[in-house]
């Protein structure tokens, strides 16, 4: 069977990709949405993050010989460490400044990752092999696919729904949700609302982490490859709404396979299809897909 | 009066300036041979040429004793980001200010472009190693530049025509969708066709694509023998990363249509074993070859492309120029490079031709497998050595005005 010139099996074959790329869309922006949402601080240092995820996981094996699964573990809690200094020492006072500062600070904290991991080890990557466990590939019928990506997709789905079920159906979410709307009266409560904050911080960037280490046997291990990804992130996040769990992890996925489609159709727009998108639902919904008009 | 007065300082300032001219002709001007580097240092070519490019040429200029006929040689580098007006600026303020006598483009054809520009303006020696485009000695071909290292129509003749011969007939393109991508497309395609071979589609993707598995997969239903990959650097590199994971490579052999050794040691042997590539040096090639590497090495602890290595030649023959001449004087240098044999560790019997080209021996190679790798960086075998006057631009194909 043939759509619009295209076998439905390649159809088939290129919406299941779009799926694994998307998994890496939601997961990023489901990050940068949790912390813009609790935050209000447009996190840049997300990509570089991402990187610095993945280059834990090279450097756990490299040097110490930590497996993969090991560093699917520590990676995100370094990672995670490395947010919560930065939060600490820099990023909490910022928070009453217009959004900008907090913007151009991670901005510069981005430039300053990647700059050190360029100058140490060179932009051409390093090679990440894929888990001996999850090596060969399956044949679903339409398409062989890899057991990794496959395991993409598992792994941040879960990751995905499960931290959107965590912040709106779980009363420490509820904390969270109310510390943001009203500090001063959830401390009133005896909750410690800067130490919330901070750990929240904290999980959005280890989610990049996460992302990351998922990433490494996928692509190159090389300081660029944040800054390759973020754009796209970003404008799936502006795409879902602003600060929307939900909308991120759905238009993740959703942008993840219309890029895929283009990718069969017109391939030399797959880079700008996500933009296209992004202006339309602008013009059409300006609080983005799922975000609420203030 | 005035008009008068005007006249005869204008008069007045001719002779002065036909006077100093006289000077500087006959010796090297501000006592000085300064040597101007201008690469991508922090970008996605960083790695090809970049710091270890810059320590290349400090390691030419040490071999002369950082001096040349008593005078002193210097060296000014600078980061372009691979920003042609970023190139263009340097440059002027280079030849303007600073005083530089040669300038060496590392990578980048878009900065190169716009360096030859400036370079002729001033009437100063260009020496592009980096660059890939051809028009730099084709329709953009001028007096004072030198394309020194390859470009896209070696790379193209060397790789396609010997695949082909090889008995790989049937090709489909991977392609970085801009100006490079397409004409190291096309200028493959054309020799693939002139040797009988057949070119069964091709896909375009973005610059810095963030997954190469849906083009893959389109490369694969098309049944071809060969995957002509015609894009560079992080786009090569995870193009076969992901041909491996789908286990395309099974099924097609890659042809790698600009790699550079800094790829195969990122990518490793696992992956890139038996693809064919066209460079113009190889640091195990010969003992002389091994010799320089291995100083390198040293410094850098990394083994030298054969950009690197190129920017280390390109130095040597400008001060060698410098020394027979006794002069930096751009068209005393130029008239001797284009008569002189090169020959150092990275060229043998090389010259440079009118158009600019400088025609040397570009090398076939294929990588080899892990079990044969005795040693680090033990990546190639020379397949086959194909002289210049075979891979670069013939006289019939030429679309540059100096060399009709």
């Amino acid at each position: 069977m043939e759509i619009f010139g295209v076998s439905s099996q390649a159809l088939l074959s290129q919406l299941m990709l779009g799926l694994v790329n998307g998994s890496f869309y939601a997961m990023l922006s489901l990050g940068l949405a949790v912390i813009f949402g609790l935050l209000n601080v447009i996190n840049f240092a997300h990509g570089a993050l991402y990187m610095l995820g993945a280059f834990c996981a090279w450097l756990g094996l490299t040097y110490f010989g930590l497996n993969y699964w090991e560093m699917l573990v520590l990676a995100p809690l370094i990672v995670a460490l490395f947010g919560i200094v930065i939060e600490r020492t820099m990023l909490r006072w910022l928070y009453k400044l217009d959004h900008l500062y907090g913007l151009l600070l991670t901005f510069g904290i981005t430039l300053m990752i990647e700059g050190v991991f360029r100058s140490i080890y060179g932009v051409s990557g390093q090679p990440y092999s894929v888990p001996d466990a999850l090596a060969g590939a399956t044949d679903l019928g339409f398409m062989i696919l890899p057991n990794y990506r496959a395991w993409v997709v598992l792994a941040s789905l879960t990751a995905c729904f499960t931290t959107w079920f965590v912040i709106e159906k779980t009363k420490l979410g509820a904390y969270l949700r109310a510390g943001t709307e009203n500090p001063k009266l959830v401390e009133a409560f005896g909750i410690n609302v800067p130490l919330m904050v901070t750990l929240t911080y904290g999980f959005g960037v280890g989610l990049a982490g996460l992302a990351g280490v998922l990433a490494a046997p996928v692509i190159q291990v090389s300081p660029l490859m944040g800054s390759n990804l973020i754009i796209v992130v970003f404008a799936v996040v502006v795409i879902g709404g602003m600060g929307s769990i939900m909308g991120s992890i759905v238009t993740g996925l959703g942008l993840g396979v219309i890029e895929g489609l283009t990718r069969v159709f017109y391939p030399q727009a797959s880079a700008t299809v996500v933009f296209i998108v992004m202006a339309i639902v602008l013009l059409i919904r300006p609080a983005g897909l799922f975000g609420k008009e203030k | 009066m005035k008009r008068n007065n005007k006249i005869i300082s204008l008069a007045l300032a001719g002779i002065f300036g036909v006077a100093t001219c006289g000077l500087a002709h006959a010796q090297i001007s501000g006592d000085v041979v300064k040597i101007g580097f201008l690469t991508d240092m922090s970008g996605v070519y960083s790695d090809i040429d970049g710091q270890g490019g810059a320590e290349a040429i400090k390691m030419a200029i040490a071999d002369f004793g950082g001096t040349v006929n008593g005078k002193k040689i210097e060296l000014v580098t600078a980061d372009h980001q691979n920003k042609a007006d970023n190139a263009a600026s340097h440059a002027r303020e280079w030849f303007d200010q600073q005083g530089v006598d040669v300038l060496i483009g590392g990578t980048n054809s878009g900065a190169n472009l716009s360096m030859a520009k400036v370079a002729v303006e001033k009437k100063r020696p260009f020496i592009s190693i980096g660059a890939g485009s051809a028009r730099l000695t084709n329709e953009e071909c001028s007096p004072y530049t030198v394309h020194y290292a390859y470009d896209t129509t070696a790379l193209a003749k060397v790789t396609g025509s010997t695949v082909v011969k090889q008995g790989g007939k049937s090709w489909f393109f991977l392609t970085a969708d801009y100006a490079f991508g397409a004409s190291l497309e096309s200028d493959t395609t054309r020799v693939v066709k002139a040797d009988g071979g057949t070119v069964l589609g091709d896909v375009k993707h973005p610059l810095g694509a963030s997954d190469f598995s849906s083009f893959l997969l389109q490369a694969q239903a098309s049944k071809a023998q060969i995957l002509g990959l015609a894009n560079a650097g992080g786009d090569t590199i995870n193009s076969i990363k992901a041909a491996n994971e789908f286990g395309i490579t099974k099924t097609m052999k890659l042809a790698g249509l600009l790699m550079f050794i800094n790829d195969v040691h990122a990518l490793t042997l696992n992956l890139t074993h038996g693809m064919y590539l066209t460079d113009s040096w190889y640091w195990d090639k010969n003992d002389e070859t091994r010799k320089w590497g291995r100083r390198y090495f040293e410094k850098m602890k990394k083994m030298p492309s054969s950009l690197q290595a190129a920017d280390y030649s390109a130095v040597t023959q400008y001060l060698n120029a410098v020394k027979a001449t006794g002069t930096d004087n751009p068209e005393k240098i130029m008239d001797y490079l284009k008569k002189a044999k090169l020959n150092d560790m990275y060229v043998k019997n090389g010259y440079v031709r009118a158009d600019g080209s400088m025609v040397h021996d570009m090398y076939l190679m294929q990588v080899k497998q892990q079990a044969d790798s005795k040693y680090p960086w033990d990546y190639y075998t020379v397949v086959q050595t194909v002289p210049g006057e075979q891979a670069f631009t013939t006289k019939e194909e030429t679309k540059c005005a100096l060399w009709k």
